[in-house]
């Protein structure tokens, strides 16, 4: 709590340093007076000084009120929650995607470690983390969406923006849509949680209940699954709860390119017109996002560790 | 007699084992060193083609090959351009290598700049310890906090709000970059500063008389840093993807000085025509990155085994 506070005095302090404001439009006008500049800047308060103007602001985010959003027009709390929806549905659906192949193959490389499988995840995962989003984004359409891709006598093409094609709900159009940008957004989850998967596997692989496990005579996929997999799995827990808000904030770049109307466009839209309310709201929202995972990435380690404890 | 065994029986089934286990572990060293070796070898060539731009490169980078261009991209290898002309005819090769010198440079200064922030913020906290560590974690904690690319974004339109996005130059860019990714280093080295400083040779430097500075800088920070050394090379791979994302974004480094990032901001629109204009810039960041990824991993398992 006393770090969320201090995080929105920071953040407060640096955005209260652009120009603009909700002013900038009336400046041009050369009917309006400085009385009236002086007269509209009282009315929003803008006259008072820097820790007025922030305690004011954090009164009203208090009572759940974000401010109003210039780039919207509409209040902050509506824009955002407007694009929420298909935020959660992009970052739901690449989590889930991510959680599946990264910790699957990285499971399969500790099985046979330094293999042609394990060779094989390693490189990708390299391969993955170093791979520049946007590029990325752009090879996909390039080659999903501009030429489309003739394989097996069937020609793949994928919609390459917007979330639909027509206005009612179609699933499969849905779906359609949903793949490029969820490839594009996973690609480096599955990366680095592949490659923390395999090195928290090959040290439980080499314990001794490991061993107690196999001279019991159990079959091997018992004892990867069961007594394994339980343990390996305790710190990639914690590197997942620790990376999901940079799923979220990484939508910014995946919502941008593939126009996906989510809050991270949302964002990226208001920075054009410094729309102050929208970017500090959407900041905010981001860093809170963080401190409170950083909590759970605490709490479910303790919880699924009985050996880990916090004084 | 059966129940003992001639010693040569298992001699040759160990012998074969141990040269197997060795081999292996051989192997495994040569195959992670090697990477890391070519790793290096690829950043060599990619910083003396890009800083021998001006004797290598086939043209002035915002030359416009009025003579040839009509308005779309020209192919890789029409007209001498080996790599093609963007959408606004300029040689492609040569705006790759001017390109790469912005990016490399960017990257060099930002993470010079975050290691000087973060080994200092990292080791007085560490050494002093008290409300001093606790003041400068609890800002590093923010920072931490805060996503990265979401507040270089913010403050990069702040300056582009300011004046206008031309002052969004190659040092705005450093600065920024490099005045908000330190925290990790910060972490690290204040981790490294808490063991050093209970050892016996700070004690016996301190006993000695050295001022604070000293032993900070002369007794316990050069056994820091191989981590900083490590650090220093991933974040180097990390700040070259975050700098070519801002200039894509059309929040970095401006046009019409060409960086790897901006160069694929027009791409997009042609790529149906035109792909090579989108396809080699990112080639480049990626190859770049991918050495740089490996020599750091490379590094890691040289100088620090027990790292992470």
């Amino acid at each position: 709590m006393p770090l969320l506070l201090l995080i929105s005095i920071i953040l407060y302090w640096i955005l209260s340093n652009a120009p603009g404001g909700p002013l900038a439009p009336y400046l041009q006008n050369p009917h309006i007076t400085a009385a009236d500049i002086a007269r509209l800047k009282h009315n929003f308060g803008l006259d008072q000084p820097l820790p007025v103007r922030y305690l004011r602001w954090l009164g009203m985010v208090v009572q759940g009120d974000l401010g109003y959003s210039t780039s919207n027009s509409e209040t902050v709390v509506q824009a955002i929650v407007e694009r929420l929806p298909a935020t959660i549905l992009l970052t739901g659906t690449s989590f889930a995607v991510s959680l599946l192949i990264g910790v699957s193959i990285g499971i399969f490389a500790a099985i046979k470690p330094y293999s042609l499988v394990d060779y094989t995840v390693t490189t990708l995962a390299f391969f993955g983390q170093s791979m520049p989003v946007f590029w990325f984004a752009l090879m996909l359409q390039l080659a999903f969406a501009v030429t489309g891709i003739t394989a097996f006598g069937y020609h793949f093409a994928l919609p390459s923006a917007g979330i639909s094609s027509t206005d009612d709900v179609d699933i499969g159009d849905r779906l359609e849509h949903l793949i490029l940008p969820t490839i594009v957004l996973s690609l480096v989850y599955i990366a680095t949680w592949s490659r923390f998967t395999r090195s928290s596997m090959l040290e439980v692989i080499r314990t001794d209940y490991m061993r107690t496990a196999a001279a019991k005579g159990l079959d091997k996929l018992t004892i990867i699954l069961r007594h394994g997999l339980k343990n390996a799995l305790i710190p990639v827990v914690t590197i997942i709860a620790l990376s999901l808000p940079g799923l979220f904030a990484g939508a910014v770049v995946t919502e941008t390119i593939f126009a996906w109307p989510g809050m991270g466009r949302l964002f990226f839209n208001a920075l054009g017109q410094f729309d102050f309310s929208l970017l500090m709201g959407y900041l905010l929202i981001v860093s809170t996002l963080v401190v409170f995972f950083n909590l759970v990435a605490d709490v479910a380690y303790a919880w699924l560790d009985p050996r880990v404890k916090y004084d | 007699m059966a129940a003992t065994l001639a010693p040569g029986a298992l001699a040759p089934a160990l012998a074969d084992d141990d040269v197997r286990i060795e081999r292996h572990g051989v192997w495994k060293r040569f195959r992670r060193h090697r990477l890391a070796l070519l790793g290096a070898i690829v950043i060599c060539v990619i910083t003396v083609c890009a800083f021998s731009a001006k004797l290598l490169a086939p043209a002035d980078p915002n030359f416009i090959d009025q003579a040839n261009w009509s308005g779309y991209p020209l192919a890789p290898g029409v007209a001498h351009h080996i790599l093609g002309t963007d959408e606004n005819g300029r040689d492609l090769l040569s705006r790759l290598m001017y390109g790469g010198q912005i990016s490399l440079t960017v990257a060099f200064f930002a993470v010079l700049m975050e290691l000087s922030i973060g080994t200092v913020i990292g080791a007085v906290s560490g050494y002093y310890g008290g409300w001093i560590d606790y003041l400068l974690m609890r800002l590093t904690d923010v920072f931490l906090s805060i996503p990265l690319l979401p507040l270089l974004l913010v403050l990069t339109a702040i300056v582009a709000a300011s004046s206008n996005k031309a002052a969004l130059g190659f040092g705005v860019i450093v600065v920024i970059i490099g005045g908000t990714s330190w925290p990790a280093v910060a972490r690290l080295v204040r981790a490294s500063f808490l063991s050093l400083r209970e050892k016996e040779f700070c004690e016996a430097a301190r006993a000695l008389g050295n001022r604070d500075g000293r032993i900070i800088f002369r007794h316990l920070l050069p056994n820091a840093v191989a981590p900083i050394i490590v650090q220093g090379t991933l974040e180097v791979a990390n700040v070259i993807i975050l700098e070519s994302t801002l200039s894509f974004l059309g929040f970095g480094i401006q046009p019409p000085t060409a960086s790897w990032g901006n160069m694929l901001a027009n791409a997009e629109s042609n790529m149906a025509i035109a792909p090579w204009v989108a396809i080699f810039p990112g080639l480049c960041i990626l190859v770049t990155v991918l050495a740089i990824n490996y020599l750091g991993d490379g590094l890691r398992d040289a100088l620090d085994p027990n790292m992470k």
